[in-house]
């Protein structure tokens, strides 16, 4: 079996005559924080999406823990990624109607947990988070800090392998998104979580271990820190 | 800075006078801070000295200003070595970046690469800092942050050359 817990390999992605992906690879190790960079419109955002199975590449592989992503079915692709992937976006994750206790144990109960455990452990996690004040709030009445880290404690409530975050500081001041980047990283290396972080920002890049720089398509990986 | 490098750099693209050096180096990189000639000359000399230029003739009347300079094979490969190894990251850029990025150009060299290798030590530098903030008091925290802020903007600056090389390329070869 590969090291590599997931593994992209020649990936081809085209929208229309543009093409989105253009040969990028990418591998991620377990517990491994990798930042994908690159300019607007270079097809980083694409790259999370295929390597997380949202969207299915044109052509190539994607392997997450021996098994091929391109191949599986919806169903258990779905599976797979309510189970063992997480997800924090810059925007709009959260579901407004419900609070953001409701929207951590979403996740859980989406795989069949019943509401009294699912609510028990969202709350341990927003405590975690530090933002167990609002779990009676709705996300709109929530601050844009505390509204990415109640989307960071629902990423982590399933326990997941893999994080993908996308710009996860995109829409916070300096101070609330370094707050939020120490949090998901510190509790990402306390569960031994890996971390996909697509980021155009160098300061939130530079908690990786390692960068992805992604430039028309096409991946150049850049180094394997100490 | 190596004035030396850049001198090396600028004789990759045929013979000069130490007269037309200055004037070379003036004209790409020396807007704020032209070079004496007295600079020029003793730099030619240290060049001389160590085998990375000779002397490729002399124009009657004598004179230093007369002899043309050309870069050896050791010269060829000292300024590759030099292209190639990022400059120290510091909070403030130096231009030597700059020169590289210009006469890897002029030279047909790749000056993503010269871009790529330097973001690369970036990055290392901020990781370096984040770790050390993390770990520090907040009297260490805003240290670093104001290194960290300082380095991004380098690195917003070789991401914007870099997606710029097409236009510069065009630039420097007219």
């Amino acid at each position: 079996m590969s090291d590599y817990l997931l593994t992209g390999a020649d990936l081809h992605m085209a929208f229309g005559q543009t093409k989105a992906l253009d040969g990028a690879s990418m591998t991620v190790g377990r517990g491994e924080i990798v930042a994908v960079m690159g300019p607007s419109g270079s097809g980083k955002s694409t790259l999370l999406h295929c390597m997380a199975g949202i969207v299915a590449p044109g052509s190539g592989s994607i392997v997450y823990d021996g098994q091929e992503l391109t191949t599986m079915s919806d169903k258990r692709r779905s599976a797979l990624r309510r189970t063992e992937f997480g997800f924090v976006f810059q925007f709009g994750q959260l579901v407004p109607e419900l609070t953001c206790l409701e929207n951590v144990a979403l996740p859980l109960r989406l795989d069949g947990m019943a509401r009294a455990e699912a609510e028990r452990k969202a709350k341990l996690w927003l405590e975690r988070l530090e933002v167990d004040g609002v779990a009676d709030k709705r996300p709109g009445e929530a601050s844009g800090g505390q509204g990415q880290r109640v989307a960071v404690a629902r990423a982590l409530v399933t326990g997941p392998k893999v994080i993908f975050a996308d710009e996860p500081t995109g829409a916070l001041d300096s101070l609330n998104g370094e707050q939020v980047m120490r949090l998901l990283v510190d509790t990402a290396k306390e569960t031994g979580a890996a971390i996909v972080l697509v980021t155009h920002e160098p300061r939130v890049a530079a908690y990786s271990d390692r960068e992805v720089v992604v430039r028309d398509g096409r991946t150049r990986q850049v180094e394997l820190v100490q | 800075m190596s004035i030396g490098h850049a001198l090396l750099g600028l004789l990759e693209t045929g013979p000069r006078h130490g007269y037309d050096l200055k004037r070379a180096y003036d004209e790409h990189f020396g807007a704020d801070r032209p070079l004496a000639y007295g600079q020029v000359y003793s730099t030619l000399s240290r060049l001389l000295r160590n085998g990375l230029v000779e002397e490729s003739g002399v124009e009657p009347g004598g004179g230093p200003e007369r002899k043309r300079y050309a870069i050896t094979d050791a010269g060829v490969t000292d300024v590759a070595e030099w292209l190639v190894t990022p400059e120290k990251p510091e909070i403030y850029l130096q231009s030597a970046l700059y020169i590289k990025v210009i006469l890897a150009l002029m030279s047909g060299r790749s000056a993503g690469e010269v871009l790529d290798a330097q973001r690369t030590a970036h990055l290392r530098a901020m990781r370096e800092l984040t770790v050390r903030k993390q770990q520090g008091d907040l009297a260490d925290q805003l240290i670093c942050d104001h290194a960290l802020f300082h380095l991004e903007a380098d690195l917003r600056w070789l991401e914007l050359t870099t997606a710029r090389l097409a236009d510069l390329g065009k630039q420097v070869a007219s």
